[in-house]
């Protein structure tokens, strides 16, 4: 199997403005799950979010989608008030949590219209791109099936390409990768590369670093609620002092010395 | 270990399991377990009012009985076995196709044919164990009032527990064998719903045509029926001999109980592990929707509508939950067909049995719509306001009851058209109340969990049903007394205002 390149995204694609920009994010359970959190994704860009399962990824991103209310700071998506003006927020947003959450009594492309009204995407856009988006998924066969019968892999194809149906300027992916087999993976990585290509921006958290060093314009770290690391994965390394360090390595030494220094 | 061991272990799992399950269906899954306890036992101890009302004035009855008093005695524990039939077939089709851990048992070196006589031993003593709680106020009552010798009654419920739940397993698999594992989960379901209710309603239905009346003991207790019976000791009385104390008869009917489950299990346990094998080699079974067509246009309202109708409608629990529901509305319907014939008095009883029914599927309706929302996140992050998806989800509910609900209106408005007004107002207000109150004690839920609905909030389970019985007498005592339906009213809307009150939503 040929090796995934890393994308090779067209500089004119990416600018300098904000697609996404975070300022001083908290959020607080029975503990504090994010902690005056700072985050700024660029237009265009491929952002990885790494961290330790509890580190405030889901949560960080959960409130950027609109989920959750914050306890306190700001959400601007794309120059939006994402707080202000969720509903404008929500329109050119996309969000895919990591268990795929589907109508199993729908089929995919029942599914797909039911989201494509949510968005008020008129149907002569919509019915042709959502065709597309299943079949370049590889759910061809089971366009007229209910999900009932669908496996998690299968259901997760559906939701993302539920995410992608009403052309969203951002895209928010919640470990988009779980529970897929080594050909969905590749088919949901190259739909993702084919969005940001063309002007998207994707944030991704994933547990799996080699993709995130493969895809990600930048990756930034986060670790009991604060962003410890930032960067491309050269300037990491160079924050890091190894230039030969795999990622993995940089990844457990960084989350290493925050449990150290908490 | 050996296979004895394994038994009474794999035995005492079952328990261990089936206990928790009990709790969390009786706790809502809360953790304050001791207070929850404790409010059930006051709740029961409570219970033993109502039972002395219903029963009391029957501690006194003995062996040799009238027909008409064995036949309603009968009847009763007919119905009974009835109920625990449902609630087997139900709890059966569960262990086929919701046990988590089928995977394990059948992956594991452990004699399946035991594992299952185990887990059918189960079953029989979870519908009479919860068929025993329930019996126990109306059986104390009658042995405080009439003597010991009613202790016999926990015999009989014991016995007609132990032959429903055989009869259950020998449903549900012929089912299996009969129309495939796919179809039998949807069948099953309805029959569990309905064949409790089915019973009853016959009776109604019965009565109705015999006698213009919607009271079931008019049938049990006509000439007719007691013609029909057969002698005093013929065998169809030995249930309600035994309930009356004759312990000879309670043995026998305990030997048979036993019997039959040791031969259902001794039949069916070997067949158990071959259909759950092919439940899961079906589980795969392709369902398919609706063929190619063109994607509607409509707005983000109409989208939210069109979603919430095919969900409800492709619902097997809502298809056997609404026929259950409608099913009640048979006799009421039958009554004011004949009414169309001779002006009956009776007619009036259709009012509240509309009523009722309306808020009672409304409830139903509105949890599916409202907290059983399996893609949250899709609706949450809609560009829509979150308050225009719950009033597209309210809509749906009242469109639901509107188009169930108002043939019948219409009809009523033919004979009477002051009672249909009545009754017109009474489904609204019920449907709508019944809706609030899901709607003010939402809890986020997969549709799939409808079972459990009346599990997690205890307290707008009641304040639904209150709701409901409150709007139908209302609605009742507006046409027969219009003071007393007024009071009635006020004290209704008291109650749906003090669940607004105690709301977690309005906190």
């Amino acid at each position: 199997m040929p090796k995934l390149a890393k994308l090779d995204c067209p500089d004119i694609m990416k600018s300098e403005e904000s697609a996404l920009q975070v300022r001083g994010l908290t959020k607080r359970f029975d503990r504090l799950a994010v902690d005056a959190l700072d985050l700024n994704v660029r237009s265009g860009e491929f952002y990885a979010l790494l961290g330790p399962n509890g580190a405030g990824k889901t949560t960080t991103l959960r409130m950027v989608a609109g989920l959750l209310r914050p306890d306190a700071g700001s959400v601007s998506v794309l120059g939006i008030d994402a707080l202000a003006d969720p509903v404008a927020a929500k329109q050119i947003t996309a969000w895919v949590s990591d268990e795929p959450m589907i109508y199993d009594k729908l089929t995919p492309l029942e599914y797909l219209e039911f989201v494509a009204g949510l968005w008020g995407i008129e149907p002569k856009i919509s019915e042709p791109s959502a065709r597309h988006l299943l079949v370049s998924l590889g759910l061809e066969p089971h366009l007229y099936e209910r999900c009932e019968g669908f496996s998690k892999g299968m259901r997760q194809k559906v939701a993302l390409a539920g995410a992608l149906v009403h052309d969203p300027r951002l895209i928010i992916l919640d470990e988009p990768l779980t529970g897929l087999d080594a050909v969905s993976a590749r088919h949901v990585k190259g739909l993702l590369g084919d969005r940001v290509r063309s002007g998207c921006t994707v944030i991704m958290t994933t547990h799996i670093l080699e993709v995130a060093e493969r895809m990600a314009d930048r990756i930034g770290v986060i670790a009991a609620g604060r962003l410890v690391a930032e960067g491309t994965l050269t300037e990491l390394r160079q924050q890091n002092g190894h230039n030969d360090t795999s990622l993995e390595d940089m990844f457990i030494a960084l989350v290493d010395t925050e449990a150290a220094a908490a | 270990m050996s296979s004895t061991t394994a038994l009474s272990w794999f035995a005492r799992h079952e328990i261990r399991l089936a206990w928790r399950e009990w709790l969390a269906m009786m706790t809502g899954g809360r953790r304050k377990r001791n207070r929850a306890l404790i409010g059930l036992l006051i709740f029961a101890a409570v219970l033993h009012l109502p039972a002395y009302a219903v029963v009391g004035h029957f501690a006194d009855l003995r062996f040799p009985l009238d027909k008409s008093s064995l036949i309603v005695l009968t009847a009763t524990i007919l119905l009974a076995w009835a109920l625990m039939l449902s609630q087997a077939i139900e709890s059966v089709t569960r262990v086929f196709y919701a046990r988590a851990d089928l995977d394990l048992i059948m992956s594991s070196p452990a004699k399946l044919t035991n594992i299952f006589s185990v887990r059918i031993a189960a079953i029989a003593l979870s519908v009479t164990g919860m068929a025993l709680l329930l019996s126990t106020p109306f059986i104390d009552v009658l042995a405080a009032c009439g003597g010991p010798r009613w202790l016999a009654g926990f015999g009989v419920v014991a016995a007609i527990g132990m032959s429903a739940s055989a009869m259950a397993i020998a449903i549900t698999v012929l089912l299996f064998r009969l129309i495939g594992p796919s179809r039998t989960r949807l069948v099953a379901q309805i029959v569990s719903a309905v064949i409790g209710a089915g019973f009853v309603i016959a009776l109604q239905i019965a009565a109705i045509l015999s006698y213009g009346t919607l009271s079931r003991f008019a049938v049990l207790t006509s000439d007719a029926a007691a013609s029909f019976a057969p002698g005093s000791e013929s065998v169809v009385w030995w249930p309600a001999r035994a309930a009356l104390g004759d312990g000879e008869v309670l043995l026998l009917l305990l030997a048979g109980s036993l019997l039959l489950l040791g031969t259902v299990m001794a039949i069916f346990s070997p067949r158990f592990a071959d259909t759950i094998v092919s439940v899961s080699a079906n589980a795969a079974i392709v369902n398919r929707g609706a063929g190619a067509r063109a994607f509607r246009a409509g707005t983000r309202k109409q989208a939210l509508l069109w979603k919430e109708f095919v969900l409800l409608r492709r619902d097997p629990w809502l298809v056997s939950q609404s026929l259950m529901q409608l099913l009640y509305l048979v006799p009421p319907a039958l009554l004011l067909w004949r009414s169309f014939a001779d002006s009956s008095a009776a007619l009036v009883l259709v009012t509240p049995v509309i009523v009722m029914a309306a808020g009672q599927l409304a409830g139903g309706l509105a949890w599916l719509t409202i907290s059983g929302e399996d893609a949250p996140d899709l609706v949450a992050t809609a560009p829509l306001p979150a308050s225009r998806v719950t009033r597209a989800k309210i809509e749906v509910v009242l469109i639901a009851i509107a188009v169930i609900f108002a043939p019948l209106v219409l009809a009523l408005a033919l004979a009477s058209p002051l009672q249909a007004a009545a009754t017109a107002s009474g489904v609204i207000i019920a449907a709508a109340s019944a809706t609030a109150i899901q709607l003010w004690f939402r809890v986020q839920a997969r549709r799939s969990q409808f079972r459990r609905r009346q599990t997690s909030s205890r307290l707008a389970t009641f304040a639904e049903a209150f709701s409901s019985i409150g709007w139908a007498a209302t609605a009742v005592l507006a046409l027969a007394l219009p003071i007393a339906g007024l009071i009635s009213g006020l004290v209704t809307a008291a109650i749906v205002a003090a669940t607004w009150k105690i709301s977690p939503q309005r906190e």
